[in-house]
C-alpha cells in the first residue's frame, strides 16, 4: 500500500501563504521500460493529484511519466480558515489514495 | 571512360556506405523518442493559437546531474494572484523524454503564489521549457539545458 507523507504548517495566520510539501510512493512505471527478456512493462503511474481546501481546489497537477518515482509536489495557498486540507492522487490501474491535514488559522 | 573505380573514389563510397550503416543502426537501436519538433506540437496543442514569448517564468534545474531518475526542478511565476490577475497553469516539457509532456499545474487565485517544486526524470542532455498561461490569456516561457550523465527511462528493469 502506498503511503504518503504531508507537511502543512498546523497553525498560519489569515491571508499568510503557506507552502504545502507531499510525497507519496509509487514507482511510477513509465511504460517505456523494458524487463531483460525484452517485454514491455507496462505503464503504472500517478495521473492526478488535487488539493482541495475546505472542498475547495486550490492546486491541481497532472503528471506524465516523466515525473520520478515517488512523486514529490511542493506547492503554495493561502490560509484563508481553518479546516482541512484534502489530498488525493488518482492513477493507472485504479490507483487512488487520500489523505487530509488539519490546519487553524488565527 | 575509365569504368575502374579510383581508390579515391571507392574509399568515398564506401564511407559513405559506412556513415548510412552507422546511422542506419543508430535508428535502430534508438527506442522511440520524442525530438524537439514533437516538443513543439505538444506545446502547440496546449497552447493552441495564441502566442508564447519568453519571459515572466522563472524555472530552476541544475545545469548538470548525475542521475536522470530524480532531477530536482522549481518553477514560478512572479504574480499576485488574484481574481482579476492570476496565473491559471504551469505547463512542463522536455525535448528528448520519450514523450514531451511532463506536467501540467493549474492554480487560482487561492493558490497564493503561481510556484511548484518537483521531481522529474530526464531521459537526456536536454532542454526543458515551462509554460506559464496567464488568467488574460497570454502565454510565457522560460528554458533550461541540463547535462545528463545517467540517463532515465530506459534502462531495463
Amino acid at each position: 500500500m502506498a503511503s504518503a507523507l504531508i507537511n502543512v504548517p498546523a497553525r498560519a495566520k489569515r491571508g499568510e501563504i503557506i507552502e504545502i510539501k507531499t510525497l507519496i510512493s509509487h514507482a511510477m512505471e513509465t511504460g517505456y521500460r523494458r524487463t531483460q527478456l525484452g517485454a514491455l512493462i507496462p505503464r503504472d503511474i500517478i495521473r492526478l493529484f488535487v488539493c482541495t481546501y475546505n472542498g475547495t481546489e486550490v492546486f491541481r497537477a497532472e503528471l506524465h511519466p516523466a515525473i520520478a518515482a515517488n512523486p514529490f509536489i511542493a506547492f503554495s495557498t493561502v490560509a484563508t480558515e481553518s479546516g482541512t486540507l484534502t489530498f488525493h492522487w488518482t492513477g493507472d490501474n485504479g490507483f487512488s489514495m487520500t489523505e487530509s491535514a488539519a490546519i487553524v488559522v488565527g | 571512360m575509365n569504368r575502374r573505380t579510383s581508390r579515391r573514389e571507392f574509399l568515398r563510397t564506401a564511407g559513405v556506405g559506412a556513415a548510412g550503416l552507422g546511422l542506419a543502426s543508430v535508428i535502430a537501436v534508438e527506442p522511440a523518442r520524442a525530438t524537439p519538433m514533437a516538443m513543439q506540437e505538444a506545446i502547440r496543442k496546449m497552447v493552441g493559437p495564441a502566442r508564447v514569448d519568453p519571459g515572466r517564468v522563472k524555472l530552476e534545474l541544475p545545469p548538470l546531474v548525475e542521475n536522470g531518475n530524480t532531477v530536482p526542478l522549481a518553477v514560478s511565476v512572479e504574480s499576485p494572484m488574484t481574481a482579476a490577475d492570476h496565473v491559471k497553469a504551469l505547463h512542463l516539457f522536455t525535448e528528448k523524454n520519450p514523450q514531451p509532456d511532463v506536467a501540467s499545474f493549474r492554480f487560482g487565485p487561492r493558490a497564493g503564489r503561481a510556484s511548484v517544486a518537483t521531481r522529474i526524470r530526464l531521459a537526456d542532455t536536454q532542454t526543458v521549457v515551462a509554460i506559464c498561461e496567464l488568467s488574460d490569456g497570454s502565454f510565457w516561457s522560460a528554458s533550461a539545458s541540463v547535462v545528463v550523465t545517467l540517463a532515465a527511462c530506459l534502462e531495463d528493469a
